[in-house]
């Protein structure tokens, strides 16, 4: 068994949720042109949160979508094929500021490819990046701009954010092999 | 989620999983056709060879355009304007495309078990479109996914393949497929082309033709293969119509809501009304549609772990 280690509860989680939507809202003051895109299997949840508690800040809804990154890989031949899932992006993304939302930020190689993704659904104004943890280790010149908590890592850990809707419970976890 | 292989030869040795698997891709892949940009980078900087050394349209265009839409190069090899007419060996021929690199070897053959073959001589990934009368994976995953996607599960449904089954790699793929889902396949036609032995796969025979479709939710025609028979199986074209044709008189009895499969070239007039396969009972171009999805899927998996392995990252 990994020892594991719980670094946020659910009620951390929310206020992390919290504290992004916030700082999303001030970030961008044209509330119309803000969408999020969500990448599964993490983010898409926490895409649906982020939006509601948005929706609720700006009284208005706020579109979101699922971006699927794995025919975007660029490691696809040095693994087994990943799980892919169906992209739903309901609404045209040019001119739009999308901020893609993830569960992780670890090499910054699954927010390159996600960048990649969105260039064939149109040309966005912004691209912003919202993650619940940072872990750090990043092999890409790429920084998020919300952030839920920085978690220094080792090699050996890995993180696992866990929701309601997939896992029964809202939780972040280190688990240490 | 699980598939680890290099290569895409049969159903007979494909397990739930690893069916389902290609069906949960395929789903995420027909989507890409479905945008304004329908290509994406996965299989960007790799070869794939289409050696159709037995005559083909639909599929070699379905494989093409699946390679193009993945991003990868594409080499059509057939065998009228090949080196196949000068004699050289179907593993000569085959070592020489890979010495070009290539990285997956998609092969319609006359012969069964020519892609076996391959895989065991190359390097490459090897997938079968089709050889000889012994099986055609990637049609069986299309119509199994058609199914799916029209009647949302394939347990429990009966499935009546109406045709000649004897010179079928279509209708022995699918009855893997189907039988491994936990489907009731039920076989219909001419006694010559039905042999009883496929009960051995699990099937039902019969050669009533309206008993076969009474209860049926998916009537799959096949095409009678006039370039495998060596000798006449059934005594003319005409009889055949009258006695297994799928007319109006005869849809009339099945479920109203069975629907109509052929996986191509269609003879109208002969194993069906024209009309029948106009209306909207059919899922014939449902069918070349989810084969592009199907085949994308099916190259995107098996080029996964094909390089040196690394444990995946977030």
């Amino acid at each position: 068994m990994p020892e594991t280690t719980v670094i946020l509860d659910a009620a951390a989680m929310q206020r992390a949720l919290m504290r992004i939507a916030h700082e999303i809202a001030e970030r961008n003051e044209n509330s119309a042109e803000v969408v999020l895109a969500g990448i599964p299997v993490g983010g898409d949840h926490l895409a649906k949160r982020l939006a509601k508690i948005l929706s609720e800040i700006w009284r208005q809804p706020v579109p979101i979508g699922i971006l699927d990154v794995s025919m975007h890989r660029d490691d696809l031949d040095r693994r087994a094929a990943p799980e892919v899932h169906p992209t739903v992006i309901p609404f045209d993304v040019t001119g739009k500021t999308v901020v893609l939302v993830d569960d992780v930020l670890f090499s910054g190689r699954t927010t390159r490819a996600a960048m990649d993704a969105l260039n064939d659904f149109g040309r966005p104004k912004k691209i912003q990046l919202a993650v619940v943890i940072d872990r750090g280790h990043r092999e890409l010149p790429i920084k998020a701009d919300f952030v839920g908590k920085n978690v220094p890592t080792a090699d050996n850990e890995k993180i696992r954010v866990k929701v309601v809707e997939n896992d029964g419970v809202d939780e972040v976890v280190l688990e240490r092999k | 989620m699980t598939w680890s292989r290099k290569h895409l030869l049969d159903i007979e040795s494909l397990t739930v999983d690893e069916i389902t698997t290609v069906l949960d891709t395929a789903r995420a892949f027909k989507a890409v056709g479905e945008r304004a940009i329908k290509k994406v980078p996965a299989l960007r900087g790799k070869t794939v060879v289409n050696l159709f050394v037995e005559p083909s349209t639909r599929t070699r265009i379905s494989f093409e355009l699946a390679e193009q839409r993945l991003s990868a190069d594409v080499i059509n090899f057939s065998a009228e304007a090949s080196s196949f007419k000068k004699g050289e060996t179907l593993k000569d021929t085959a070592r020489n495309l890979e010495a070009l690199n290539a990285d997956f070897i998609v092969i319609r053959h006359s012969a069964s078990g020519a892609p076996h073959f391959l895989s065991r001589v190359l390097n490459a990934s090897v997938i079968n479109a089709g050889d000889g009368a012994h099986e055609h994976p990637t049609q069986a995953l299309l119509d199994t996914f058609t199914i799916l996607e029209r009647k949302g599960k394939i347990a429990g449904l009966n499935i009546t393949i109406l045709g000649d089954i004897l010179y079928s790699r279509v209708a022995r793929s699918n009855i893997w497929a189907l039988r491994k889902l936990g489907a009731t396949v039920t076989l219909c036609g001419p006694a010559t082309l039905v042999p009883k032995t496929f009960e051995q796969m699990g099937c039902r025979v019969t050669y009533d033709v309206d008993e076969a479709i009474r209860d049926a939710d998916i009537i799959n025609l096949l095409r009678i293969q006039h370039e495998r028979q060596r000798q006449t199986m059934f005594p003319s074209i005409n009889e055949y119509t009258q006695l297994f044709g799928l007319n109006k008189a005869r849809l009339a009895k099945t479920k109203p809501d069975a629907l109509i499969m052929h996986p191509g070239p269609v003879n109208r007039g002969v194993e069906i009304d024209s009309d029948i396969a106009d209306s909207g009972r059919s899922l014939i171009l449902e069918q070349v549609t989810n084969g592009l999805a199907v085949r994308m899927a099916v190259l995107f998996l098996v080029n996964g772990g094909k390089g040196p392995q690394e444990v995946a990252g977030d």
